[in-house]
Formats: structure tokens, C-alpha cells, sequence
């Protein structure tokens, strides 16, 4: 009835190594939305990369451009919104290509899953025709073919009596369940790529903890690349290899799970990992804060975008916007006030 | 914007701050947002051209205009006379007859209007908010007028006000006009109360109204100072569709005969009378008719405006 | 030994799900269903679920917004649910409540100066505008916020800003008991940090008492003195703060801490984890006996068979299961 579970990452080194293959290439990523009054920046030049079998996970606030960044490499956007720069998948270009070409990418190769389980699935359809609709379309297999693998992919989600229940609407499951059904519904094609946009964020705790074990365990055995937007940094710890972490449409930094939970140099970083209160701490007094909040669409501004509430801010962060300096590790910050570490 | 959540680094907490900028209200929003529509501005403009020349138009006229010009029957359109639209067959100039008439359908449909505005959304917002027995019947009450025939309805009111007449605040209506006047408000506060009944049913889950009641207001408080000003905007759309349907249902009273009767004028008696002539004289249809039509243009390109600006479902 | 604020004694609160061909009841949403509890002021009690334990519920319960099935209330002393409208109305100015979604719980017509003062011009309409403002500027810059933006309206504002303004509402009169629903669940977490010191500051400045709903358990460990967890309508654990995190007895308390990611990789890669299967139940048809038992590791017959009572297992620390280990 119950699994006590050993940690996601069995080995100490929890990097998967450097030689690993780069599935998704970001570089230059921006998005923009015409607003009554022009356009405004959601995302600034966004440049990262996604190497087969890793969770890299991209945690901001709200006005961060998270969700953006994964929403325009799916070609998801909304009709006021352009992106520029270049996203390339398996040698393919992404970005700003017709339907014809992305569809055959999406939903196969590349899937993703959505935060509100109630909307992303189509209420008016049995879920066994939304799986099969995927595998018939994708890989134009049979209809008995197409429902023995979904029945099976239920299965493997862990949905109790799949074969009864693949017949069922989408409303007839709860919350929890219709999040696996997306999750195989992603996963039925054994995408190279699986992007999450807030996964677990609307379900309750104990089922949030169900799926992200699920979902790192798919991942792994499948090996299929995984970018996770999130704001809970908890959830970055138990599942992600590497972090991203973004403010105002920028990369304030990035690196290993390890290296930003332990060392790091953004001010930003330090401040939100300084300001989340702990399941397990003993201290109980001021919970140390950012002032102010957070910056909604931004890039029309030539400096920083967390100069206003960074309490190492000088002239210069409101002048000039910092460069991401890389180390050679992958490691990267974008401040004037730290050096670019590299080890 | 500046960091609000750090206090204020000057003056004593307390004391009113030095310079403090005014908020923009969702109806400022609103108002703004209409006033960006031309079509709708430039049909106020000329509404309020057609009341200016309606109410004072007359008074350029002499005296015992009333009585008819016996000297001048019949006297054809010619704008530089002293008839400028001519005369009819007693004689009594046409233009004055028009804007005496326009004072009678446009006062009727504005004040017609208004109060069945007040009484709809106090009625309505009183049965949507309280809910459960009292809401049914309030509603149900509704429903049986919405089903009554107009007419059936419209001659009772006649045959029960035509001697007496109406008082209302010291101002005296004699019978028809009394009549058509109470005919026009009953029937037409009907659908605005439903709707602002929909309207409150709406709001009263929402959180600040909990917070309301959280704070200790009474029934009566949250219904006057938050359940209807949240109403406003969907009951200003719905107001100036109910001018055009308080004028449009008095003309059509006055057309029937039900109305106001000469030599009181109204557009629609006007119509009436000018309906029976067509052949001999189209003029006596013509004229009030263009003005009717043009005060009903009007309002619709308003009722647009309003909702367009107003409507929070439109956005 | 202190006088408790508020005690609440077998609280239900059962909702008819209408329905049939003459409007009966079809069966009951059993939101809660027998809760029995203290607070005493000055104190915050955490009140942790998930979906359809009933803490909303329980919190809107206790301030009469919504009306009990079952149960008794007593608050200051007083039995309030035999209260009349007008006394009812005069204890609103001591127990007071602050929404998950910052933004809806004010009047978008309203200007910031008229909502927070309303509670004032509601209690005290003796007092001048004059005075009025003076209070509502005083309290505005108690929650951080500058007075003049007094004249806005809630749409200028951000989330954590409108938590401030409801906050600030709240606080006018300066109440004994705030009812914090979810308070801080919508707002970024850099936000999130703000609003909690704020009330822990407040709590100590007024000596207010918090009943701190939410589903959030670190943020309940940092700001509670107190926590109680809730399944499904019922009173699963109640006990001190550190010791409930240090020692938690009821399996469902178990699950849900270590079902919390934590913000500490190394310490994620080594914990042992307690994974539940299944969903949670419908308040509509609850199991029978124990509630958690479909879900529970420990589940035997007994379970099925007989609902659990709460026992005390010493220093305020009750539970209520059948095979609780107090070792």
C-alpha cells in the first residue's frame, strides 16, 4: 500500500556527466507581448541547454517569464506575443516555424504538461481517444494498437484498474489522477524533451509528492530531458539536476543543484533561498526578506532588473544591465558585484 | 511604482501626508474609456441639441401659438416664414407642435427611465442578495407582470388614473399623461430588476462581501454600499436602453389612443394623427417622425458606448 | 492557567446537497464533523489539510459566517451561536478574518481609505472624518503601507499590497482573533516572507490571536504556536509546535511532512519518504471508522470497524489513531 521511497538521486554524484548529448539548444530567447501601450519584454535573451536524461529546473516568481519560455518553444504563445532567437531541437530550429512543421515534433518528441489538471484535458472526450489520438497521429499505429499502449502507459502512471478506466471522461477522475493522465498522455510518444509548467503547484502536498516521484522515475527510465518551471525551490531540490533561476526575463544565475542551493552568488538567490521558510528549521524569528515585489514584464530598462530591491545594488546595476558570465563548469551569474565563478 | 511596502520615511505616522494622488476609480476607468467613442459623444451632442430646441425652442414663439394661425391653413414648408415647417389644417404650426410634443416623449422617457432605474436595481439587489424564500418570491412577483399583456395593463392604469390624476413630490400630472407615465414605469423596471437580481446573486459570494459581513455590516448596509454600486455598470448600459424603450412605449401608447390627447402633443400622437392624414398631408408624419427616429439613432449608438466602456463582460 | 479565547466544542458543519424531484436532500458534504479545540489569546494555532478536510470551512464556521449543524462556540465567555443579530454584531469588532485571494477581498469601487476605515464608520459613527482618517493613516503605516496612496483603488495595487490593505481592515478595531485563511498562498514567496513577519509582528504588538489556516507547513512551523491537522472534517493531531514537527504520532502527520519537499538538496537526497496511495476521499461518503485508514500504512480491521477517539499522549500532544507508537 505504501512505498517508503529512497531519495530520487541514488548516487552522490548527482550530475549526470558533461558528455551527456544536448537535446535543446536555447540561445538568444526573447519574448514579447504588444500591450495597448507597445510592447513589452516578458523574457531577455534566455540562453541555456538541456542534456538528454536531465531535470533542469527554472524557478522565479511571478513576472519572471518562466512559463514563457516554455510556452514559446511549444509555439504556445498568445497572439500578441513574437519571440526571437533560436531554439534548436535535434538540429531543428523551433522558433517562429510554420504549424505544419512543429506538429510533427509536438506531442511526440516534445511534450508538455500544464499546471491546472481541470483545463488541459479536453472535457468532451473519453480519455482513451485523447491517448490514442496521440499515438495514432504521432506514430500511425492501429486503434487496438494505439489503446493497448495507452492502457499500458495508465498503467505504468499508476492508475489503479486502467483498463476500466481508460474509458472514463476526464471529470470522472480527480485531480491527481487527470495530472497522470497528462503525464502519460506527454509521455505515451517517449519524448526526447518533456517541459512542465508548474505541475504539481495546484494539487495538494501528498499528491504533489505521488507525482513528482512519478515524474522522476519516467524520466529516468525513459531518459527523456526534463525543464521544470516552478517558484517552490523544495521542489527544485528533490527533483532537478540543474537550476536556472530567473528574475524580471532574466538569468540571474545558474548551475548545479548543489552549487545554488550551497553557494550562491546572486544576490537574488541568496535572498529568495534566505526568505523561504523551512519544514525543518529551528529558528523562529524574522523570516529575512526581499523588499518590495517582483517585477512584472521588464527589459525596457537599461540596468538590472533586481537593482530596485537588491541590497548590494550600486550606481552602475542601474545603468548597465550585467552580462551572465559562464564559467566553463556551466556555472553562471549575471552581477556586477560577483565574479563569475568557475569551480 | 515606488517600494509601498516600506512605511514613510517622513512625517509623523498619523497625520495626512504631504501630497497624496488620486486613485483612478473603476468608474473613472469606465468614463474615460467612453469618452474615447465619438460616435457615441457626437449622439449626445445631438440629443442634447433636439432637448435643448424641445424645451426652449417654444418660447421664440408667441403666446397663443396654440390656438392656430386661422389666417395661414395648410401653409407649406417654407423655412424663412414664420411657419417654417408650415402649418396643418387648423393651422397650428407644425415645427411648435413637434417640440411641444418633444418636451411630453422625452420628459417621459428620461423620468420614466430614471425611476424605473432606482426601482429596479433597489428591488433587485435586495431580492438577489438576500436569496432563498424571499428572493423567490420577489422574482416570482416579477415573472407574473412580465406576464401580463401590456395593453390589458396599460388600459387598466388608464381607466384608474384618467379622472384623478397623479401627484407626485407637489408636481400634478392631469389623467393621460399621469396614466402613460405610471403604464411606461411599470413595465419597464421589470427586466433591469432581474438583471440587477443576476447581478447580486453574483456578488454575494464574493470575498469582499464576506469581508463585509466579517466587518459587522447589516443586511441592509452591504446591500446599499456594496452590492449596488457594483451593479452600476451593467445598469448603466442597461438605462439608456430603457429611455429608448420608455419613448418608444409611450409613442406607441399615445399611437393607440391610450396616450396623451390633443390638443397635448406627443410624438406618438403626432404620428397617430399624422398616420390618418398620409394622403392628404405627409407632413404631419414626416416631421415628428424624423425626430423620433433621429432621438432613437441616438440612444443606440450611446446604449453602445456605454456598454462598451461599462461593461466589465465586454473586456 | 489561562482562560481560553475561543473553544470550540463538537463542531459540525454538514451542507444538504440538494437535489430530487422535490428539492430534498440528496446526502450531506460532511465539511466537518465533530471538532473540538481551544485557542487562547495571544496565541496562533496552525490549522493544516489538504482538499476537503475542512479547514476553510471550520474558520468561517467559528465567525459565523456560515451556520453550524452541530456544536457550540464559545467565545469571550459567551455561547456565540445564541447570540441575537444586534450582539452578534457587536462581537464582529473583536474577530475579524483576512482571505487567500488578496485582491477579491476588497471593494474594486472602494478607495483604500474607505475600506480600511469601514470598519471604524461601521462601530464608531460618533467619530469625525477627521478622526477617522487619522486612524486609518495610523494604521496603514503599522502594515507598511504609505499613506499616501490612501486615495487608490485596489486595482493599482499589487497582491502582497492588497494582503496589507486587508490586513490593515482587519486590524482597525483591533480584535482579539483574526481568522487568517490561507493568507499567504497567493503571493510570491519573497511576499510571502513580508506578510508573515508582519502578522507575527502584529501578533505581538496587539496580542491578537490567529487561527492560521493553511496547506503550507512550513510556513504554519514558522508562524504557529500550536498545530492541528485535519482530515476530512475530523481532528487527526493536535500538539505543540516543535513537538509535532520533532515527533509527529499520526501516520497521516508523517505523510504529509514527508511529503514537503524541502529547500536542501542534500537533505532531500537522504530522506526516507512515506508515499500514500491513492486520493483523497470524498466529505460526501467518508470511509467508516477511521477516515485515513483507505489511505494508511497501518491500517488493520479495527480501523474499518471503529472511528479512533483522540487520546492524549502527554504535554498537549493528542492524536487520534489506533496504532499510534508513543515510544
Amino acid at each position: 500500500m505504501v512505498s517508503a521511497m529512497r531519495s530520487i538521486r541514488t548516487s552522490a554524484e548527482a550530475t549526470p556527466p558533461q558528455a551527456a548529448r544536448t537535446v535543446l539548444s536555447v540561445r538568444e530567447l526573447s519574448v514579447q507581448f504588444k500591450l495597448p501601450h507597445g510592447w513589452a519584454t516578458a523574457v531577455d535573451r534566455v540562453s541555456f541547454d538541456l542534456r538528454q536524461g536531465e531535470v533542469v529546473g527554472i524557478v522565479g516568481e511571478s513576472g519572471s517569464g518562466k512559463s514563457q519560455i516554455l510556452l514559446s518553444l511549444m509555439a504556445l504563445l498568445a497572439s500578441n506575443g513574437r519571440c526571437s532567437g533560436s531554439a534548436e531541437f535535434e538540429g531543428r530550429q523551433l522558433l517562429n516555424r510554420p504549424a505544419k512543421e512543429l506538429d510533427a515534433i509536438r506531442g511526440s518528441a516534445m511534450s508538455m504538461i500544464f499546471q491546472d489538471p481541470m483545463t488541459s484535458l479536453n472535457p468532451y472526450m473519453r480519455v482513451s481517444d485523447q491517448l490514442t489520438e496521440v499515438l495514432t497521429a504521432h506514430q500511425g499505429k492501429s486503434g487496438a494498437e494505439a489503446e493497448r499502449i495507452a492502457i499500458e502507459m495508465l498503467e505504468r502512471v499508476r492508475i489503479p484498474e486502467a483498463r476500466r478506466r481508460v474509458r472514463f471522461y476526464p471529470h470522472e477522475f480527480s485531480g491527481g489522477m487527470r495530472q497522470r493522465v497528462m503525464i502519460a498522455m506527454a509521455l505515451l510518444c517517449r519524448p526526447e524533451v518533456l517541459l512542465a509548467d508548474e505541475p504539481t503547484t495546484a494539487l495538494d502536498v501528498t499528491v504533489q509528492a505521488q507525482i513528482l516521484e512519478l515524474i522522476a522515475e519516467l524520466a529516468r527510465d525513459l531518459k527523456t530531458a526534463v525543464a521544470i518551471v516552478t517558484h517552490d525551490l523544495g521542489v527544485i531540490a528533490r527533483l532537478c539536476d540543474r537550476v536556472i533561476v530567473l528574475y524580471g526575463g532574466r538569468i540571474m544565475e545558474q548551475g548545479t543543484i548543489d552549487e545554488i542551493f550551497y553557494d550562491p552568488k546572486h544576490p537574488y538567490t541568496k535572498g529568495l533561498l534566505a526568505s523561504t521558510p523551512r519544514l525543518d528549521e529551528k529558528a523562529h524569528g524574522e523570516l529575512k526578506t526581499i523588499p518590495g515585489q517582483p517585477r512584472a514584464a521588464s527589459g525596457d530598462l537599461p540596468g538590472c532588473p533586481f537593482e530596485p530591491r537588491c541590497p548590494i545594488r550600486i550606481e552602475r546595476c542601474k545603468a548597465e544591465m550585467p552580462p551572465l558570465l559562464a564559467g566553463a563548469s556551466g556555472r553562471a551569474v549575471a552581477c556586477h558585484m560577483s565574479e563569475a565563478a568557475d569551480g | 511604482m515606488s517600494d509601498l511596502a516600506l512605511p514613510p520615511s517622513r512625517g509623523v505616522p498619523g497625520e495626512p501626508p504631504e501630497e497624496m494622488p488620486a486613485g483612478l476609480s473603476p468608474f473613472r476607468a469606465s468614463l474615460r474609456r467612453f469618452s474615447n467613442n465619438h460616435l457615441a459623444l457626437i449622439s449626445i451632442v445631438i440629443l442634447v441639441l433636439i432637448a435643448l430646441g424641445c424645451f426652449f425652442g417654444p418660447m421664440f414663439y408667441p403666446a397663443d401659438t396654440d390656438l392656430g394661425d386661422i389666417d395661414n391653413i395648410s401653409a407649406p414648408i417654407d423655412l424663412l416664414s414664420a411657419h417654417p415647417f408650415g402649418t396643418d389644417d387648423q393651422g397650428r404650426d407644425l415645427l411648435y407642435r413637434v417640440l411641444v410634443g418633444g418636451q411630453v416623449s422625452l420628459s417621459l422617457g428620461f423620468f420614466g427611465a430614471f425611476v424605473s432605474v432606482l426601482v429596479s436595481i433597489a428591488y433587485g439587489s435586495t431580492a438577489g442578495y438576500l436569496g432563498g424564500r424571499v428572493d423567490d418570491v420577489m422574482m416570482r412577483a416579477v415573472d407574473i407582470l412580465l406576464a401580463l399583456p401590456f395593453i390589458f395593463l396599460a388600459i387598466l392604469i388608464k381607466i384608474v388614473l384618467q379622472d384623478s390624476g397623479l401627484n407626485i413630490l407637489g408636481i400634478a400630472f392631469d389623467g393621460p399623461i399621469a396614466s402613460v407615465f405610471v403604464a411606461v414605469v411599470v413595465t419597464l423596471w421589470l427586466t433591469p430588476a432581474v438583471i440587477a437580481r443576476g447581478q447580486a446573486v453574483g456578488l454575494r459570494n464574493r470575498e469582499f462581501i464576506e469581508a463585509a459581513r466579517a466587518g459587522g455590516m447589516s443586511q441592509f448596509q452591504i446591500i446599499t454600499q456594496h452590492i449596488m454600486p457594483n451593479s452600476i455598470n451593467v445598469v448603466i448600459v442597461y438605462s439608456s436602453l430603457l429611455v429608448l424603450e420608455a419613448i418608444l412605449t409611450e409613442s406607441f401608447l399615445s399611437f393607440l389612443g391610450l396616450g396623451v390627447q390633443p390638443p397635448d402633443a406627443s410624438w406618438g400622437s403626432l404620428i397617430d394623427e399624422g398616420a390618418g392624414r398620409i394622403d392628404t398631408d405627409p407632413r404631419l408624419l414626416i416631421l415628428p417622425g424624423v425626430f423620433l427616429a433621429a432621438v432613437l439613432f441616438c440612444l443606440n449608438y450611446i446604449t453602445d458606448g456605454l456598454r462598451d466602456a461599462f461593461d466589465p463582460n465586454e473586456r | 492557567m489561562v482562560e481560553a479565547l475561543l473553544s470550540v466544542e463538537d463542531l459540525k458543519v454538514h451542507f444538504p446537497i440538494k437535489g430530487g424531484v422535490l428539492g430534498g436532500a440528496l446526502g450531506h458534504v460532511r465539511a466537518i464533523d465533530g471538532i473540538t479545540f481551544d485557542l487562547k489569546p495571544g496565541e496562533t494555532l496552525g490549522i493544516v489539510g489538504e482538499s476537503g478536510c475542512g479547514k476553510s470551512t471550520l474558520g468561517r464556521a467559528v465567525l459565523r459566517l456560515i451556520n453550524a449543524t452541530e456544536g457550540r462556540v464559545v467565545w469571550s465567555g459567551k455561547d456565540l451561536f445564541g447570540l441575537g443579530t444586534r450582539a452578534l454584531r457587536d462581537e464582529r469588532r473583536q474577530m475579524q478574518i483576512i482571505f487567500q485571494d488578496p485582491l477579491a477581498s476588497l471593494d474594486p469601487r472602494m478607495s483604500v481609505e474607505t475600506i480600511i476605515g469601514k470598519p471604524l464608520r461601521i462601530f464608531h459613527p460618533e467619530l469625525s472624518r477627521a478622526e477617522v482618517r487619522k486612524r486609518v493613516f495610523e494604521t496603514m503605516s503599522q502594515v507598511g503601507l504609505a499613506s499616501s496612496m490612501a486615495n487608490r483603488y485596489p486595482h493599482e495595487f499589487s497582491g502582497g499590497q492588497c494582503q496589507r490593505i486587508g490586513i490593515a481592515r482587519a486590524i482597525i478595531l483591533k480584535p482579539k482573533l483574526i481568522v487568517c485563511d490561507e493568507p499567504v498562498s497567493a503571493l510570491d514567496v519573497s511576499i510571502q516572507a513580508q506578510i508573515i513577519n508582519l502578522l507575527m509582528e502584529l501578533q505581538r504588538s496587539l496580542g491578537v490571536s490567529l487561527l492560521f489556516i493553511s496547506h503550507n507547513l512550513a510556513v504554519v512551523r514558522h508562524i504557529s504556536h500550536r498545530v492541528m491537522v485535519l482530515y476530512l472534517g475530523k481532528i487527526m493531531e493536535i500538539a505543540e509546535r516543535d513537538d509535532f514537527y520533532a515527533r509527529p504520532l499520526h501516520p497521516y502527520s508523517q505523510a504529509l511532512i514527508s511529503a514537503v519537499p524541502i529547500a536542501d538538496p542534500r537533505l532531500e537526497r537522504g530522506r526516507a519518504r512515506v508515499l500514500l496511495q491513492g486520493d483523497i476521499p470524498s466529505p460526501i461518503n467518508p470511509p467508516s471508522g477511521c477516515r485515513f485508514r483507505t489511505r494508511c500504512p497501518r491500517a488493520t480491521e479495527i480501523c474499518a470497524a471503529e472511528e479512533p477517539a483522540i487520546r492524549d499522549y502527554g504535554k498537549g500532544h493528542s492524536a487520534a489513531c489506533h496504532h499510534i507508537d508513543a515510544g
